[in-house]
């Protein structure tokens, strides 16, 4: 069995880079977090993919130097994410920190040399993505534009002393055309349980889309939708400014709040005890479970997580059941063992392990 | 059918091109062909990505218009149908046309209504700096056959040497 003991010190980062699950925000039993990213890219290099190694090792060197002048993210941490081994850089992207393509576990793409990200209290800033920059605020809940405002203070701070490549009528220029304009891809992590249950969820989604949302799973860009967790996001960043594209979200997400608040009350009425045998048979699953895989947990987590939102289960928090959803994941795992997993049945073991004890520390369950 | 240029060997490449006139059939052997500059699919069967080497065997057939290249970075309109992305921020100057259309396409709209934004005038740190990114981007324009903007480039870098 390998003793190889993963290097990452989680606890360089501000509050542990995990401040954004702690359910402060607005309506958190719904809208587990909201992140503002803009895509910027650097004048005078050619872009991530395209750039030689020694254009990218620059154009970080010209950043870092630059961050002098950026108080948002002055004490902020710098990971190298290709300095980092593939665990700590799972790691990093469980915890929503960094995207999949910039931690190289891309089946298509390695982890590039140059990949960094800078971690701060207010925001981030990933360096080497697609795009050469993309800044990023994560927040707890609902909470548009309290990381609208983060994010635009940092490209304000930042793009006062780095270039950013501009045109006049295309906006802010991007690797990939769907993301040129405004750069900015708001969006919000959200659960909708009710309107699974309620088989209302194809018809929300469908008018998601023409309402020029679009929604992915847990992890973004090519994951699947698991345990009721929708990503939705703007689809389209030109010809729409900053401020229309984040108060379109912002009114389509109050209405689907209240759309799924009103599918948990159809539930209650009409199947009210099938659900809560559903949801108490989850939370024995996961209470006394010796072996969970990734799937099982979220799924399960999604009904207890539910089950505390209809006040049938007390004495268990939401922060919980949101740190049950990152801490859950292989990279954290290891991560807390000390020591690589072996395969996915060990994984499965000692997640159910760590779900176990998380719940019975917290004595919630108890009608 | 024997090679068309030494009539020697047997032909085991067609090479195609479209150009003005019409689109031109050349049969050649392995080895003028690779005197010649063209992928053949017995070399590409041995590299790892097969993208890349679908990318390089379109190469050989290149329209005209995807021929063009990016004055900066060497990337070709063809460069971006096969990967979706653009290689630097003057693309959007060298394909502006057809790129117009495709933002179109994707947001129903080409214009930038947001931020506007005046870039800081930042001094090159160093003539090295400057040095590097040429050379950077000399070796790129090679590696991609760009062969007259590897020459500016390389007396550019005179120049300043």
């Amino acid at each position: 069995m390998s003793t190889q003991r993963p290097s990452l010190d989680l606890s360089l980062l501000p509050d542990g880079g995990v401040r954004w699950l702690d359910a402060s925000g607005a309506n958190s039993d719904i809208v587990i977090s909201t992140r503002m990213r803009l895509a910027r890219n650097v004048s005078g290099y050619a872009f991530t993919a395209r750039a030689r190694e020694g254009e990218r090792l620059r154009m970080l060197a010209q950043v870092r130097d630059a961050l002098v002048h950026v108080p948002t993210l002055r004490g902020s941490v710098l990971f190298r994410l290709d300095e980092l081994s593939q665990n700590d850089r799972q790691l990093l992207h469980e915890r929503h920190l960094v995207s999949k393509e910039l931690a190289g576990l891309d089946s298509q793409h390695a982890v590039r040399s140059g990949a960094a990200v800078f971690l701060g209290e207010e925001a981030g800033l990933l360096v080497n993505e697609e795009d050469h920059l993309r800044l990023q605020a994560l927040r707890s809940g609902f909470a548009v534009p309290a990381a609208f405002e983060a994010v635009q203070r940092l490209d304000r701070e930042l793009g006062a002393h780095v270039p950013y490549a501009f045109h006049r009528e295309f906006g802010f220029l991007t690797a990939c055309p769907t993301n040129v304009g405004t750069g900015l891809r708001a969006s919000v992590l959200i659960h909708l349980p009710g309107l699974v249950h309620t088989k209302e969820i194809k018809k929300v989604l469908t008018g998601l889309q023409q309402m020029g949302l679009t929604y992915r799973g847990l992890y973004g860009e090519g994951s699947e939708v698991v345990g009721n967790f929708f990503q939705l996001s703007n689809q389209t960043t030109l010809g729409r400014s900053e401020e229309d594209l984040q108060e379109h979200l912002v009114r389509v997400v109050r209405q689907l709040i209240e759309r799924e608040e009103e599918a948990r009350r159809i539930l209650v009425r009409d199947a009210g005890y099938i659900i809560e045998d559903k949801l108490w048979r989850a939370y024995g699953t996961l209470r006394y479970a010796r072996s969970l895989t990734f799937d099982e947990a979220m799924n399960f987590l999604s009904g207890v997580r539910l089950a505390v939102g209809l006040k049938l289960i007390s004495g268990l928090s939401v922060y919980t059941l949101n740190k049950l959803l990152i801490f859950a994941q292989s990279a954290h795992l290891a991560h807390q063992e000390g020591r690589v997993l072996k395969d996915d049945d060990e994984a499965n073991l000692v997640r159910a392990r760590y779900v176990r004890q998380a719940l019975a520390s917290e004595g919630g369950g108890h009608q | 059918m024997l090679c068309e240029m030494c009539n020697e060997r047997d032909a085991v490449v067609e090479s195609i091109k479209v150009l003005p006139t019409g689109v031109k059939h050349e049969h050649l052997c392995d080895k003028c062909a690779k005197a010649k500059g063209v992928e053949t699919t017995i070399t590409m069967q041995q590299h790892a990505l097969g993208d890349m080497l679908h990318a390089v065997q379109q190469q050989v057939s290149l329209a005209t218009s995807d021929a063009a290249s990016c004055g900066f970075c060497g990337a070709t309109a063809r460069d971006f149908r096969l990967t979706g992305r653009l290689g630097c921020a003057h693309c959007y100057e060298a394909m502006e046309h057809s790129l117009r259309e495709l933002l179109r396409r994707l947001h129903g709209n080409s214009k930038h209504v947001g931020k506007r934004y005046i870039a800081p005038q930042v001094q090159m740190e160093s003539k090295v700096d400057s040095v590097h990114d040429l050379e950077d981007r000399l070796r790129r324009a090679v590696e991609s056959e760009q062969f007259e903007l590897a020459a500016e480039l390389r007396d550019r870098i005179r120049v300043i040497e």
